[in-house]
């Protein structure tokens, strides 16, 4: 049988963190009451016209720009037309002709065979980020054969990033996703929880054998976790190989992840292709964007987005932070990938180097063994962690100057874990833990242990 | 060169018109004739304009929250509303494909 190669493409849209919505005044609030966030605009009601928030053009910018994107100085605004209870308008307004930031890249990094110690790093090509609305949320009331529609979401700005088929497998479509989410976080530019909808992320995926052009995709959404979206696009690909060695064929068509059963189901789509009458947005002129070039001499700065002094504010990327770390601290590449998954955890590493003489590359074991190990078993967050950083170098401290022994520190470490308020020392001392360093006493210890045993000594002398 | 019935059911799905009688769709065969006109004009090697606000500059706005909180005026336009959400069908219901439905254009 041939080999098959899976290609999956993504589709993500990332809520912009901001305090208003992208054409309107309203405010942007996770789990608000129903219609209570919602402007005139953004219900549609006739009259009213968009107006562009800056704060989102930034984002989008930043976000370009992390992404090795070209930011196109003049981009366009578009409306996508389609009918949907949650979208008043009829329309999106989106960027469908040229969007604000086009051609970058991302790279992000993934162990071979599950081993940490061998990390490999890929890329996936970003073909464009452009900036649009959010449609307002339908809740389904299946038993009044109803849906309640709350339009607190409608208008909330996205950015939505298209990522190229370069990818292969659901473990690489994850690992991207998750290196996205940091660098969102770690910019600002969006919250980026799955969890609350902030990121939302939409499979491409098709298989052909090599050598042959492309299959036909299909489109996999409801994915809700990173976790998810791995299992949804590897049952895809499966689910595709299966079909078509079986003589079936792929339709182009929308599927839905079905978390629980594991598996994608078509969505009953009644309505056949889309055609969504793309056209310019009418109310909308061109966004324009200046460099440190074009800058306008007389213009109200208030009105111009500087893609240079954006540029130049950009903090430290992911592979930046992670890179700084190993130079610094000495440690290995994957265990900086491991302080950067976990909130937190890199200020905590931080705070007990400084405050312990314990080298760095041996503090580290404590943090990603036994601090994670405790906080992944109790299902805690690095924030929640009943022993502080100050706790922790203080124990180390005690370790390192050999006044216990390691074996001694682990029992205290589960000690301190109760979050009794007890210090290390205290611990010690209450079970007797101290290492002893009389050589006299020792000596006593061990004769009496070798008076008292024998016949063992001679069998083991003989 | 006709508008075809083909095309004419597609538009009466998407945007949900109703050409209803033959007057109809011949006011739209007028108008599709009366926008051609501009393939009369060379533009070749030309940038198009899509837009008359192509010189106007796109205003920014700051990022303050300065509407919303107004959902009894919101609602009040509402036929149906449970608990301040607004109510609709339970989801799109298609036009019926054109063999299903009386529209002049079967004819």
């Amino acid at each position: 049988l041939a080999p098959w190669v899976p290609v999956v493409g993504l589709e993500i849209h990332a809520q912009i963190s901001s305090n208003s919505k992208l054409f309107s005044g309203s405010q942007v609030q996770f789990a608000a009451p129903p219609n209570s966030l919602v402007s005139f605009f953004d219900a549609s009601l006739p009259g009213t016209l968009p107006v562009l928030n800056r704060r989102c053009v930034e984002a989008a910018v930043m976000t370009g720009l992390a992404l090795n994107c070209s930011i196109n100085k003049k981009s366009l605004f578009d409306r996508k037309h389609y009918f949907y209870a949650d979208l008043p308008a009829g329309y999106q307004i989106t960027q469908q002709r040229v969007p604000i930031a086009v051609n970058g890249s991302l790279s992000y990094s993934l162990c071979i065979d599950n081993k940490m110690s061998q990390m490999v790093t890929k890329t996936v090509r970003i073909k464009q980020i452009q900036l649009e609305q959010d449609s307002g949320k339908s809740l389904h009331d299946d038993t009044r054969s109803q849906t309640l529609v709350d339009l607190n979401r409608a208008g909330v700005g996205l950015m939505e990033v298209v990522m190229e088929p370069d990818m292969c497998c659901g473990e690489e479509a994850a690992a991207a996703v998750r290196e996205l989410q940091l660098i969102l976080q770690t910019l600002g530019s969006s919250q980026a929880v799955m969890a609350e909808g902030q990121l939302r992320v939409d499979a491409n995926v098709s298989v052909h054998h090599p050598g042959e052009p492309y299959g036909v995709r299909t489109e996999v959404k409801n994915i809700n976790s990173i976790r998810f979206l791995a299992k949804a696009v590897d049952y895809e690909i499966q689910r595709q190989i299966e079909e078509l060695e079986s003589g079936g064929t792929i339709l182009n068509e929308t599927r839905a992840f079905d978390s629980k059963l594991g598996c994608t189901v078509p969505m009953r789509d009644k309505e056949g292709k889309q055609d969504y009458r793309f056209m310019p947005e009418p109310n909308l002129p061109p966004l324009i964007l200046y460099d440190a070039k074009s800058l306008p001499a007389n213009m109200n700065h208030q009105q111009v987005v500087n893609i240079d002094w954006i540029h130049e504010r950009l903090p430290d990327l992911p592979s930046v932070k992670r890179a700084k770390l190993v130079e610094h601290y000495g440690i290995l590449p994957e265990h900086s990938f491991t302080l950067l998954n976990e909130d937190g955890l890199t200020e905590f590493f931080e705070n007990v180097v400084k405050e312990t003489q314990m080298k760095p590359k041996k503090v580290i074991g404590w943090i990603l063994k036994d601090l994670l190990g405790y906080l992944k078993q109790h299902s805690l967050t690095v924030k929640e962690s009943p022993v502080s950083s100050l706790l922790l170098a203080d124990l180390l401290n005690l370790l390192e100057k050999k006044e216990i022994s390691s074996t001694a520190a682990k029992q205290v470490f589960a000690e301190l874990w109760k979050g009794e308020g007890k210090t290390p020392l205290e611990i010690v001392k209450e079970k007797k833990l101290e290492l002893m360093q009389d050589q006299k006493e020792l000596e006593e210890i061990c004769q009496a242990v070798i008076d008292g045993h024998e016949n063992e000594v001679i069998t083991m002398v003989l | 060169q006709k508008v075809t019935v083909e095309v004419l059911d597609h538009l009466e799905h998407l945007a949900l018109v109703d050409f209803r009688d033959l007057e109809g769709v011949e006011w739209l065969q007028e108008a599709i004739e009366f926008a051609d006109q501009l393939h009369e004009v060379n533009t070749d090697g030309m940038e198009p304009m899509d837009s008359v606000l192509e010189d106007r500059c796109l205003y920014l706005r700051e990022d303050d929250v300065t509407e919303g909180n107004c959902t009894k005026e919101l609602l009040q336009n509402a036929r149906e509303k449970v608990e301040e959400y607004f109510v609709a069908p339970p989801g799109n219901i298609p036009l019926p494909k054109l063999e299903e439905r009386e529209t002049f254009l079967q004819g």
